[in-house]
């Protein structure tokens, strides 16, 4: 059964027409978290993060509390936002800067007040034209209300909030190669080390970088404390999270759960969230956390949605997107278009991952397409085994940054989990769904 | 003298003045750039190379790893229609052969009117309502063929030109107010936050947050 009681920390507005505007913002409670955080000692508000142990919502999960407290020390250093959502069918923060842009600015602001940080750098994918608008008017109604600028709502502190715009570059959420593409290059991950840009980020200066809804988190935990946001969730996945559901459903939409109170067959079948299949329909598998996740079957549904829950059974909450496959969609095409995905935005810095994308998309095409072999399926793995040697979960990594060994989940997944597919594939000479 | 609009010289030379090293408005300045010409033109790249103090190499070696950005000139209107997962098992690639269809070009190219360039696109975060289509980075909720082709008539005759501008604008809302705060300023004020914090930590019990405390009363300056 569904848990659907726990109050919404980021979406409260999203039933309001108007909710980007200054006007609905205030009407709704706006901007009285920054005015309350501005009254407390800085550290106060970094230990009332640190005590909502909330986790970053990009992706990796990492506690945002701890990553600030990373934070080098330094005359110079700055809060960057990783607005870059690419991961295929993650549309959250999409979701969150066209329909709650004062939300993120506060968040940011209060954020860069904790962290006293020299400025900030909003990194919002470009192809997102009405939330780029949109984060800018908000950034201006904010300044002239008095919430961005010098001495904000008349305290001692000014900060100056930056809206960069990206040029469609999935690898750009990678964090150090968004840094590069804020210092104006090519979108290229950094060599770690330095692992941290808390340690060495843009300009080589001490940067956090933190996700969209990571940040938009934060009013409702300065206005109600970090245990109360604590005490939602269970374990290490506290507070409410959003999740995106895409695919196969009858209702593909964003959802805010309370962490693991639900589970993937809430997410996917209540009538209130998801709606289930399309009547006549079966569940064939489902992809947990974003396509770099591996896949799970319906053996699987009853997986709680949090972070451990998930990544305890090899795969990953991820970016929060979770994909349904229904038993009439073909899984080796859905496998073959998200190797074309990850060969297109390989990056092109490390070999395996280069040329292996390419190498493992054609050799998907052939398989959809016909042409594919028997053999193939080996050749798959070896070359999947090249990129993430091991084939484990987390994976190994021969490669710069992690978009490298992403690749293989689908592949492996799909090759593990439908075999007989690939073999009717290769029997048919090309999609037996076609 | 500008190969820039002026008004878009004058916005490009804002933008450079936000960030601590001009090369970083690099992205911006590109945008802008297109927006200028409608792509990214050999007059366009000089300019950006002149105002980051770079060159035109390393302005295009730049320009060329983004998908966005357009090195040979594209339609008006740049119809991209979104294939990944969400999409593919919505009809994205039917979609995108019904587009090709209409707009008379195929996919990677621009229709002999100079009007449509399609394109085939990476997930674009609206996957609810796939198969996504975005014109010039606006959504268009075209979800089937039939409303597909009464967006392409409603582009040709202009009825769409208050939503999707020409190619290469991309945000229409100016940044407003004097957001920059002086670094003199900015410097004074996080060097006495800092021996405030240090003196407060040499003094005081370390600091927990505890949910629903009173804030703590405010620094005395």
């Amino acid at each position: 059964m569904s848990v659907l009681n726990a109050p919404p920390i980021v979406s409260s507005r999203r039933d309001y027409v108007d909710s980007f505007t200054l006007a609905r913002y205030l009407d709704t409670g706006g901007y009285s978290a920054l005015r309350k955080a501005l009254t407390m000692y800085p550290e106060v508000v970094a230990a009332e993060v640190d005590a909502a142990s909330l986790l970053g919502r990009g992706g990796a999960g990492f506690p945002a509390g701890r990553k600030w407290s990373m934070l080098r020390r330094s005359a110079i250093s700055y809060l960057v936002v990783n607005g870059d959502e690419s991961e295929p069918a993650t549309f959250k923060d999409h979701y969150l800067v066209e329909r709650d842009p004062h939300q993120l600015v506060e968040g940011v602001v209060i954020a860069a007040y904790a962290l006293q940080v020299s400025q900030v750098f909003i990194f919002l994918r470009g192809e997102f034209a009405l939330g780029l608008e949109r984060v800018q008017q908000a950034l201006n109604e904010a300044y002239a209300h008095g919430a961005i600028g010098s001495k904000i709502f008349g305290s001692d502190f000014s900060i100056d909030v930056v809206l960069h715009p990206g040029a469609g570059a999935y690898i750009c959420g990678e964090e150090t190669s968004l840094l590069e593409a804020l210092e104006g290059k090519r979108g290229f991950p950094r060599i770690k080390p330095p692992f941290f840009p808390a340690v060495t980020g843009l300009y080589g200066e001490p940067t956090v970088v933190n996700n969209v809804e990571t940040m938009s988190n934060l009013p409702w935990i300065i206005n109600h404390g970090g245990a109360a946001f604590a005490a939602l969730g269970a374990g290490r996945s506290t507070g409410t999270r959003l999740f995106a559901l895409a695919g196969d459903v009858q209702n593909p939409n964003v959802f805010e759960l309370e962490m693991v109170k639900n589970t993937f067959r809430d997410l996917i079948f209540d009538p209130a969230l998801g709606g289930g299949l399309t009547p006549g329909r079966t569940l064939k598998a489902f992809i947990p956390g974003g396509v770099s996740a591996p896949w799970f079957g319906p053996d699987l549904l009853d997986t709680p949605l949090g972070q451990d829950e998930v990544g305890n059974l090899g795969s990953m909450l991820g970016s929060g997107s979770v994909v349904v496959l229904d038993d009439a969609s073909c899984v080796v095409r859905a496998t073959w278009r998200i190797t074309k995905f990850f060969s297109r935005e390989s990056c092109g810095q490390c070999t395996p991952c280069r040329e292996g994308s390419g190498w493992i998309e054609r050799i998907m095409y052939r398989l959809e397409h016909g042409g594919g072999r028997l053999e193939d399926l080996d050749l798959l793995l070896d070359l999947c085994d090249n990129i993430a040697p091991g084939l484990t979960w987390p994976p190994q990594q021969t490669t710069i940054c992690v978009l490298g060994p992403s690749i293989p989940s689908s592949v492996h997944s799909a090759i593990s989990m439908f075999r007989d597919d690939f073999v009717a594939h290769v029997n048919h000479g090309g999609c037996p769904h076609d | 003298m500008s190969h820039f609009r002026s008004d878009i010289r004058q916005r490009a030379e804002e933008l450079i003045a936000l960030y601590p090293r001009k090369r970083s408005a690099m992205l911006p300045l590109l945008h802008l750039a297109q927006e200028n010409d409608g792509y990214l033109s050999e007059e366009g790249i000089a300019e950006v190379a002149t105002l980051t103090d770079t060159t035109a190499a390393d302005v295009r070696g730049t320009a060329s790893f983004y998908d966005m950005f357009h090195l040979e000139p594209v339609g008006t209107y740049v119809v991209g229609v979104c294939t990944n997962i969400a999409c593919l098992l919505a009809g994205g690639e039917e979609l995108l052969e019904h587009a090709s269809a209409t707009l008379g070009c195929a996919v990677g190219s621009t229709s002999d009117d100079g009007l449509f360039t399609l394109e085939e696109t990476e997930c674009l975060a609206d996957c609810n309502l796939a198969p996504c289509v975005q014109v010039n980075h606006r959504y268009v909720r075209t979800t089937t063929p039939d409303a597909f082709d009464a967006m392409v008539r409603d582009l040709r005759d202009g009825r769409l030109d208050h939503e999707v501008p020409r190619h290469g604008t991309l945000i229409r809302v100016k940044r407003q107010g004097g957001l920059r705060v002086a670094k003199e300023d900015l410097a004074r004020e996080r060097a006495s936050a800092l021996a405030a914090r240090t003196a407060r930590a040499e003094t005081a019990a370390p600091v927990v947050a505890q949910a629903g405390a009173p804030a703590v009363p405010p620094e005395t300056k």
